[in-house]
């Protein structure tokens, strides 16, 4: 062994300790009474207890919460790739007038602030009468979730040849079979890539989700909010919560791990 | 019968990429031979429905087939790229076509998948992925399926201009052996004359858009229509050099005159335009009737068993395709010789041919 490995190890191990001490601190206030919490400082949890978990997966106010925000994440991320792909495959195949300027006028509505937006979907969804379900936080989600896909799936869509839609042509492929069976195949990364996003950014998204719900769609993030009260912040079950917000992100990355590199390569992430 | 082009036109953003083409295509193998954008590109994609001509018409056995859909019309093609569907094993690639179609049983499907893999030897690949082949397997895959459904017209566009010489040599050969099976209309197109001359079937020459000759290729390489035919299907492309007849004598402009050619006489146009094959450019005198040309060495280029020497000349670069290795210096005062025997003439107004040499010069050429 090398001085130099080693360094580069202890430098790294260095790293990832300072990475992982939050989520660390986290966990174990999580299995922590609320009294050893606020009381001396302790590397480890010296009484350990799953009480806090236990109440968030009884009580239907905690585990609805994570219910509501898997349920309009899973169907905002639908959405957002159902209406992505065609889209993409538009943009990256045929020049139509202003195609351009509709495409960057796509990703602008990411830059603009969420509150812009705000106020009119609040009114368009209650006329509609969709407030405080999640198909309102999913639709509202896709605002800034389409565009974002359409961008990622635009630029894996060019990197397949159009040779490949001709000969499918040529083959007798009707056009929505050769979207499904060839295309979607062939992009599978950068759907995955897509997908992760969107899955990510709705889950982290507290604004709209906490402004176009109200008791019935409630998300976890809102949920957890209840933790301060007049009486103080119960940190063990705030903690305890945060921690179960960490799981599905962490399966997510998991599935996508080696498209995000594809995607990553493709320049496009 | 067969196809027929009437009058095809094509822009592409206001420039022109193809004037009137008219030519019809029988069945059997039909090379369509042409530098880099001279439209052949296009016009197979035109022939194959996968581009619609501006103006003009397309009959296939009579069906006027302007403007029906690729989908809907029985033909195959191959690009120069090697393109299969790369998430299915090369067995699905080629039954793709037919699986498509719906006409063909399983059975039916299975067994012309087997019977080409054998013609293409494809054999022990069948399993595997597009993406775990070499190029030119992947181009056999791709053939065996443009060869899967039997088409009436079958396209290949530079189907070998990828791979390295050997292979394309083999596969050639190959190919050859196919098409003379097939019952189909085949277009295949090539930027080498020497490939097109391999095939020794009946080609199209095309530049810039334009049909320039039509006909067997030996006939175009040995009596070029025009000029330009001389210089697109010949490689390295034919020598042309300006001349004047005087009299009984021929002389090439920054060269010594001699006597006039036998096979030129009776050619009353006294501007001419000479042309010479590469090959027939010597560095020794072989006769008293030779014209003798004196240059610099320009560049040499030894490609092994040959050597390229272009010689900058008063009337311009010649290019002398010699055997054997011939190092030289760069601007060395050198001669050339071209043998009267081996002469080309054009009419230097139209550049059309007016005499080319005796077949039997070519012989030991």
């Amino acid at each position: 062994m090398s001085k130099t490995f080693s360094f580069r190890r202890f430098g790294m191990s260095f790293y990832f300790i300072l990475l992982m001490l939050p989520i660390y601190w986290m966990v174990s206030m999580s299995v922590q009474p609320n009294e050893d919490i606020l009381g001396s400082f302790q590397w480890f949890p010296s009484n350990f207890t799953l009480d806090n978990y236990r109440t968030i997966f009884t009580d239907s106010s905690w585990y609805s919460g994570y219910i509501n925000s898997i349920q309009y994440t899973l169907m905002n991320t639908v959405f957002s790739l159902t209406v992505a792909l065609p889209a993409a495959y538009a943009f990256s195949r045929y020049s139509f007038a202003g195609d351009n300027q509709l495409f960057f006028w796509l990703l602008t509505n990411r830059m603009a602030p969420p509150a812009v937006f705000l106020l009119p979907m609040f009114t368009l969804f209650q006329s509609f009468g969709i407030l405080d379900t999640t198909l309102a936080v999913a639709l509202a989600h896709m605002l800034f979730n389409v565009p974002l896909s359409v961008w990622i799936l635009e630029g894996f869509i060019s990197g397949i040849p159009r040779s490949i839609d001709e000969t499918a042509a040529i083959d007798g492929y009707s056009f929505p079979r050769f979207f499904i069976r060839v295309l979607i195949p062939l992009i599978k990364s950068g759907i995955g890539v897509a997908a992760f996003f969107c899955f990510m950014f709705s889950w982290v998204e507290l604004l709209f989700a906490r402004t176009l719900t109200a008791a019935e769609a409630k998300p976890i993030a809102v949920t957890m909010t209840r933790t301060v009260g007049a009486s103080g912040v119960d940190w063990g079950l705030l903690t305890a919560a945060g921690s179960l917000t960490l799981i599905p992100g962490v399966i997510v990355i998991w599935f996508v791990r080696k498209h995000i590199a594809t995607g990553f390569a493709l320049g496009r992430v | 019968m067969g196809l027929e082009l009437q009058g095809i036109t094509k822009a592409v953003s206001g420039e022109p990429w193809l004037y009137g083409i008219d030519v019809t295509f029988e069945r059997g193998l039909n090379v369509l031979a042409g530098p880099t954008l001279a439209g052949k590109t296009t016009l197979m994609r035109i022939a194959a429905g996968l581009e619609r001509p501006d103006d003009g018409k397309l009959i296939l056995d009579g069906e006027d087939l302007t403007g029906v859909s690729v989908r809907k019309r029985d033909v195959a093609f191959v690009y120069q790229e090697f393109i299969n569907y790369p998430s299915i094993s090369v067995t699905k690639n080629i039954a793709s076509p037919l699986v498509r179609s719906g006409d063909f049983s399983e059975q039916q499907i299975k067994d012309r998948v087997a019977e080409l893999a054998e013609l293409l030897k494809l054999g022990p690949y069948l399993d595997r992925l597009p993406g775990e082949l070499s190029g030119g397997q992947k181009q056999r895959v791709a053939i065996a399926r443009a060869l899967a459904k039997k088409s009436k017209l079958l396209i290949l566009d530079e189907p070998l201009a990828n791979l390295d010489y050997k292979l394309r040599e083999e596969l050639r050969e190959e190919l050859e052996a196919v098409f003379t099976q097939e019952d189909a209309i085949v277009l295949y197109s090539t930027t080498e004359p020497q490939e097109a001359l391999a095939f020794s079937s009946h080609t199209v020459i095309m530049n810039e858009g334009r049909i320039l000759q039509m006909g067997p290729a030996i006939t175009a390489y040995r009596q070029p229509g025009n000029a330009t035919v001389a210089r697109v299907f010949s490689d390295p492309p034919m020598n042309l050099i300006p001349a004047k007849q005087a009299g009984s004598q021929l002389v090439l402009t920054g060269a010594a005159k001699g006597p006039r050619p036998q096979h030129f006489h009776e050619i009353e146009i006294s501007d001419l335009l000479i042309g010479i094959f590469p090959h027939q450019v010597k560095l020794e005198r072989q006769s008293i009737d030779d014209f003798e040309v004196v240059g610099r060495v320009a560049l040499a280029e030894l490609t092994g068993s040959e050597t390229f020497l272009h010689v900058q000349t008063e009337s311009g670069r010649l290019v002398a395709q010699l055997s054997g290795v011939h190092t030289r210096p760069l601007d060395e005062e050198v001669r050339v010789y071209l043998p009267s025997t081996a002469l080309f003439a054009f009419d230097s107004s139209t550049e059309n041919l007016l005499r080319s040499p005796e077949v039997s010069d070519f012989a030991h050429g």
